[in-house]
């Protein structure tokens, strides 16, 4: 089985400090794949260096077997990788349709047809991506919110509605960071069918998350980050039970 | 009918308007520009030289035009890899150095300026002018690269995680604006028929700065609002006239204070 995403021996150092020392990762096609581990152990960093946003000190990283390190972050998305943020990043000047409507620009073509459509009263691309638009919202359960402004929404719609400007851009993987954080029980729950449901409509999801019990569920593979190094790699059952992983991060709760 | 007087008055506000219109959509992109009247220079001087020559107004209107948008690529290239207050600096010395230029450059004057500019500037032109920039700028609020430009206004990183190609956008947000302000320039050389250098100075690009910040940054209504104000005010009150610039200095203040976001809301706020 080959690989949809490569990162090779990967390291991330700020100044003195090395906040990811040659990391491996390999992520396959349809899987639900976790990344977890304590805080600062360099998650959200690994996750900038797949999305381009932030660029590797070493290491070189693929998608379906093409390097693409060094790549900007909007080039990176048009190759089907999209993300959500930790902490929220909408647009808090555009409608909720607006901004999910910003992540089908990456499939609207090309900016010749932008200024064509800009000439003609009704185009046509517009109206398609915003019909999309609904749709994702939809289907993220956002539907009854529409008329409000992004920041109106409890934080919990505003990670749903990230995911929904991700899913816009129709990408092959999806990077979600910590989209748990804040939510009860139920909307944990809610979450979890949204992430099986996402992968079953053939996308592969990258998952960082601290809320155990979703990982352990819905993960078909999990890697653990501890202070920047992989220190473990496999299903979650095997995770569940590995000394290394519950001494830096589970702890005995589990 | 409008007396001569009157006409005038509304060509000048609508020639603001497009000064207005012209800073707004780069500033809807988050880059603060303080050097429309450079643009607007270009238009002036390559518009007023062509008709000189012969060449029909609109078509000289449309050379001074494309100038300016070419131009506003060059000086929007530098401003990819710079924010906030050092894209106003950057732009406030090329306003300087295009004021510089106009000074020094003989074939249109130099310092004794440019005069014999024959009176092509009809004031229903300039309405139209004025309308035709309203709705394209409006029209692109609702478009692909006007939410672009919100985006990247608000969260330049999330903007560019989302698909978003800085470059184009801000380029375009430049020469777009930039296009707009060599229109009007076009339109205030076949107005005034002199310009010399001393006209597209600092302060003019301060003042198209006021129209956008008074009414509304946020709202494309604003700029049209904010212009129309400020040029027909000390027309029609003497005392505002005697004391201009100190009387916009205190709407500002008064502005900044009570609407902050301008007279007129972002857009998204009417619902
Ligand atoms: N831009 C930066 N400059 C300097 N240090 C940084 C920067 N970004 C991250 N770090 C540091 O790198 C380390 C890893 O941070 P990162 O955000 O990747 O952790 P994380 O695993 O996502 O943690 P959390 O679970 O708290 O989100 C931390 O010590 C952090 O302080
Ligand atoms: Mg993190």
């Amino acid at each position: 089985m080959t690989a949809l995403l490569v990162a090779d021996a990967i390291s991330k150092r700020f100044g003195g400090y090395l906040a990811l020392a040659d990391v491996g990762v390999q992520i396959r096609a349809g899987d639900i794949h976790a990344l977890i581990g304590p805080n600062g152990a360099g998650k959200t960093t690994l996750f900038n260096i797949i999305s381009g946003v932030a660029v590797p000190t070493a290491g070189r990283i693929a998608f379906q077997g093409q390097d693409y390190t060094g790549r900007r972050a909007d080039q990176v998305l048009a190759m089907g990788v999209a993300r959500n943020f930790q902490h929220v990043r909408l647009f808090p000047g555009l409608s909720i349709v607006e901004n999910v409507m910003i992540g089908c620009h990456a499939r609207m073509g090309s900016l010749l047809q932008e200024l064509l459509s800009y000439v003609r009263l009704e185009p046509r691309a517009e109206r398609d991506a915003r019909d999309r638009a609904l749709e994702v919202i939809n289907f993220v359960g956002l539907q009854g919110r529409i008329a409000m402004l992004p920041g109106e929404l409890t934080l919990v719609d505003q990670r749903r509605l990230e995911i929904a400007r991700a899913l816009a851009s129709g990408p092959q993987l999806l990077l979600l960071d910590e989209p748990a954080a804040g939510m009860n029980p139920s909307e944990v729950n809610q979450l979890d069918t949204l992430i099986r449901q996402i992968r079953d409509s053939g996308i592969t999801v990258l998952l960082v998350e601290h809320h155990t019990r979703l990982v352990m569920a819905v993960a078909d593979r999990v890697t653990v980050l501890s202070a920047g190094r992989v220190i473990a790699d496999g299903p979650p059952s095997i995770i569940q039970r590995d000394e290394a992983v519950i001494t830096a991060y589970l702890g005995d709760s589990q | 009918m409008l007396s001569g007087y009157w006409e005038s008055v509304i060509t000048f506000a609508g020639i603001n308007v497009l000064m207005g219109l012209s800073l707004y959509v780069p500033m809807s992109a988050g880059l603060i520009s303080l050097g429309q009247a450079g643009f607007m220079a270009i238009g002036a001087y390559l518009s007023a030289y062509l008709t000189k020559l012969g060449v029909p107004f609109p078509l000289a209107m449309a050379a001074g035009a494309l100038a300016a948008g070419i131009v506003g690529l060059i000086v929007g290239a530098p401003a990819l890899r710079i924010r906030g207050i050092y894209i106003m600096i950057l732009t406030l010395g090329f306003g300087e150095i295009v004021r510089v230029f106009f000074l020094n450059f003989t074939p249109t004057g130099g310092a004794l300026g440019y005069s014999g500019i024959q009176p092509l500037t009809e004031f229903y032109w300039v309405l139209t002018a004025c309308a035709i920039a309203l709705v394209a700028v409006w029209r692109l609020r609702h478009s692909r690269m006007g939410r672009a430009m919100i985006a990247i206004h608000e969260d330049d990183l999330a903007a560019e995680a989302m698909g978003i190609n800085l470059m184009t956008v801000k380029l375009f947000a430049f020469s777009f604006g930039a296009v707009i302000a060599g229109v009007a320039g076009a339109f205030y050389a076949h107005q005034t028929l002199y310009i010399d250098a001393q006209q597209f100075d600092f302060a003019r690009s301060a003042t198209t700065f006021l129209y956008v910040v008074l009414g509304g940054p946020a709202n494309p209504l604003g700029p049209v609002l904010g212009a129309v104000l400020v040029t027909i005010l000390p027309e029609t009150l003497r005392v505002v006239q005697d004391w201009r610039m100190t009387f916009f200095g205190g709407l500002l203040v008064i502005a900044a204070i009570w609407r902050p976001d301008g007279l007129l809301k972002p857009l998204h706020s009417y619902r």
